[in-house]
């Protein structure tokens, strides 16, 4: 339909039109605009209820594997055996938290949530620090082979960190970083550094020049312009790399299942070991597996925003 | 919308030019900024600086970038020609130790992968993306399904783990499965029962019971069985012997009783309806002439049946679909099924992914344009078909090599909701490199080779990322 007004008419005619009675919508279509309209508007009528219910269901059907885990999580190993967790609808008596208090007397499982804290927090801000750095150099200073440079950073940004499993683990036990929590920290600073890099040199060259050369022409030097211009502009793209990072080591297994010291494990690998016995200790990984996942989601759903521009920048990575 | 909107004011990133998540044509209406690089080089006085201040803030991250990433890459190739030890030199042996044997698995696996995720991943993406344009609640529908991107693969295997158990009673995705199977075919009352060896019941082919002779009218024919477990019963009624049909005026009907014939604790006469012993309720009890069903009924809670008139002479079949095997469902897990399976975890985390991008791009298309198709008298289909999808090409396009790449380094998932029997079955070869160079393998040789032959497959996409930062800093 070709509207002389294009948003009001477009958002407001299903809402109207829903309350209407649908048996007779011929009657109501107006004369000046009927020709194309009524049929399509029945079509869109009708298909547009068709698609809602198509879609509510789609968003049901994705719930469930999550819901599966949170019902399982509040039952105790005796109903987890007996029947599914769906039969929390009909008996909601069997939920309880017993799962959830011998979790968190589980020193194994409080001690790893705490290495995955030693190894996410600092990996994220030396990514942000290194990246920043590295970024700036590469959009403001004028050194030789730049441009070259920053090809290779691209380059490495699509490198699968397989590649560096073998060699690196050589290289840490030659160094003593084997199966230390620094040893992990390095490698996810590593390869989060060619996104870093990338993501806040494109950032930072945005800046209007002009506020560079007048930060310059008051005398500023390169550490002043650094801190006093550039970092608190990029504060949008900084948030969405220290989110995109954040999620990315706390939901690493991989990489800590090889050069995290196994005795003393972050959750992911505290969890894995677990699964070991799949089946029979469903009591322990459905609580466990929640309590790795709510920092995530607490994170994904604060900075949802940041989160997608992280994600959309990342394309390709 | 902020999942449609990000790129919006606070966020230029989308919008630059050297990314790739906004190639090409779809790029805003502000289109390519000239870039500062460029500019710099041309004067460069005012920002030029001693070169050993920009090593200073090069240096941390070059140097991480070399150790841990660069220099793994020459390594993991000179490594691949040597064995499993590291002194011997094999010449191209571990590559082809890994296109043969059981890691041929692991090579079939990844291609499938590679080739089935992204596209599926992609196409529901673009579906959902759609879909949720002109819905009000879209926002709540995207962030449902975007949500599992943001937990690790190691929670979403646990939480496939437990959709795909075997057990219909435990495994969400079982007993979806069974429910549909079993509302289209009938499920059977006693599995496993059969009739007592020495009664008149007979098996007469495809698991069906026959008497061998005919029922008399007005008579009681009764049909012990046995081969039920006793908890099975545990809640059944106490078998009651039928009565004879006379003066209820049904004359010549057959009636009978069917029972377990199985005295708990011993005791009890084998083939007589003792005290104690336990109805079977709900079987089907068909009257047989000359190989035609002329009546059939189903017995009650105390065991007892009733056949009208005609079922007279006739002999007694207990039908096969009383006693098959309860429907157990599908193992989704089991060799066939399990890589497939996995997919469909990885779909249910990554579809988010395609969704968000695609509903960006698609906020890029204009209004006009899908109008002006809409008016030439194009249906909603034909706009889709040749006037949306062709304009998302290049955002297509992205997604799908974004989740290639992805796909590539599969391995949590894998590792995690895969049995170990079927793990064989379901390997990719990023899990191959774990498990033949740390898993117990200690083959450090293989594990080379598979590190390089899947940097081989993303170099395609590195060049292309390099090539496209070229042009957009030369124009």
């Amino acid at each position: 339909m070709s509207t002389p007004s294009p948003a009001p008419p477009k958002k407001a005619a299903p809402a109207e039109k829903t309350g209407a009675k649908k048996s007779a919508p011929v009657t109501e279509a107006k004369p000046v605009r009927a020709k194309p309209s009524v049929g399509s508007r029945i079509a869109a009528l009708t298909g547009g209820t068709v698609m809602r219910v198509v879609l509510l269901l789609i968003g049901l059907f994705w719930l469930l594997p999550t819901a599966g885990l949170l019902g399982s999580s509040f039952r105790d190993s005796a109903d987890i055996a007996d029947s599914g967790w769906w039969s929390v609808f009909s008996d909601p008596g069997q939920l309880t938290f017993t799962n959830y208090d011998a979790l968190f007397a589980n020193d194994a499982i409080t001690d790893s949530l705490m290495v995955t804290i030693m190894i996410t927090v600092p990996s994220t801000a030396l990514v942000v620090i290194l990246g920043a750095l590295a970024g700036y150099a590469f959009a403001w200073l004028d050194f030789p082979g730049r441009d070259w440079w920053f090809l290779v950073v691209v380059g490495l940004l699509v490198v699968p960190v397989q590649v560096a499993l073998i060699p690196v683990s050589k290289l840490f036990n030659t160094l003593g970083l084997f199966e230390t929590t620094p040893g992990v920290v390095l490698f996810h600073t590593a390869f989060g550094l060619p996104f870093a890099v990338f993501l806040l040199r494109n950032f930072f060259a945005e800046i209007p020049r002009e506020l560079m050369e007048a930060a310059r022409l008051d005398g500023a030097g390169e550490i002043r312009l650094f801190t006093r211009v550039v970092l608190p502009l990029g504060g949008p793209a900084i948030a969405s790399l220290g989110i995109f990072q954040f999620l990315w080591v706390w939901n690493d297994m991989l990489v800590a299942l090889i050069f995290a010291d196994a005795g003393s494990p972050p959750v992911t690998v505290a969890l894995q070991q677990q699964v070991r016995q799949f089946g029979s200790n469903i009591d322990v990984l459905a609580p466990g597996a929640f309590i790795s996942m709510i920092i995530p989601l607490a994170v994904f759903f604060a900075f949802q925003r940041q989160f997608v521009s992280g994600v959309m920048a990342g394309a390709v990575k | 919308m902020s999942h449609a909107s990000a790129g919006g004011p606070g966020t230029p990133v989308s919008k630059d030019p050297g990314n790739p998540g906004s190639s090409g044509s779809s790029e805003g209406p502000g289109g390519p900024s000239p870039s500062p690089v460029r500019a710099a080089r041309g004067r460069a006085s005012l920002m030029s600086t001693r070169p050993w201040i920009a090593a200073g803030f090069l240096l941390p991250a070059l140097l991480l970038l070399g150790a841990l990433v660069a220099y793994p890459i020459v390594y993991s190739l000179y490594r691949s020609f040597f064995g499993a030890s590291g002194d011997g030199f094999v010449g191209l042996d571990n590559y082809a130790e890994v296109f043969s044997g059981d890691r041929l698995t692991a090579v079939k696996n990844t291609l499938v992968w590679v080739i089935v995720a992204p596209s599926v991943a992609t196409a529901f993406g673009l579906v959902f993306a759609v879909l949720t344009e002109r819905v009000r609640w879209g926002t709540a529908f995207k962030m449902v399904v975007f949500m599992p991107m943001a937990i690790s693969m190691l929670a979403a295997g646990i939480i496939f783990g437990l959709v795909y158990q075997q057990d219909p009673d435990r495994g969400v995705a079982n007993a979806v499965w069974v429910g549909v199977h079993d509302t289209f075919t009938e499920s059977s009352a006693w599995p496993g029962a059969r009739p007592r060896p020495t009664s008149d019941l007979a098996a007469s082919g495809g698991g069906a019971f026959t008497t061998k002779s005919a029922a008399e009218g007005s008579g009681t024919t009764d049909l012990p069985l046995v081969g039920v477990p006793p908890q099975d019963v545990a809640g059944a009624a106490e078998a009651a012997p039928a009565k004879p049909a006379g003066g209820s005026g049904a004359d010549g009907a057959v009636t009978g009783t069917v029972w377990l014939d199985f005295t708990k604790g011993g005791g009890g006469k084998p083939g007589s309806i003792d005290p104690k012993e336990k109805a079977l309720a709900g079987v089907t009890v068909e009257a047989v002439k000359d190989g035609e069903v002329v009546a059939s009924a189903k017995t009650g809670d105390d065991g007892t049946y009733a056949l009208p008139k005609e079922a007279e002479g006739a002999k007694l079949r207990l039908p096969s679909s009383n006693f098959a095997e309860a429907y157990n469902g599908v193992d989704w897990l089991g060799p066939s099924l399990v890589t497939p399976a996995i997919i469909a975890s990885y779909i249910w985390m990554w579809a988010g992914f395609a969704m968000v991008l695609i509903a960006a791009g698609l906020a890029g298309i204009s209004r006009e344009l899908l109008e002006a198709a809409r008016m030439d008298g194009a249906n909603e289909w034909q706009v889709f078909r040749k006037v949306t999808v062709p304009l998302l090409a290049p955002v297509l396009s992205v997604v799908v090599v974004t989740l290639m790449i992805n796909v590539l380094k599969i391995f949590d998932l894998v590792y995690i909701i895969a049995p170990s029997a079927t793990q064989s079955d379901a390997n990719v070869l990023a899990l191959e490199l774990y498990l033949s160079s740390f898993g117990g393998g200690a083959n450090q040789g293989v594990g080379s080779a598979i590190a390089v032959v899947l940097l081989l497959l993303v170099v395609p996409v590195m060049i292309i990322n390099i090539r496209r930062l070229r042009r957009e800093n030369r124009r």
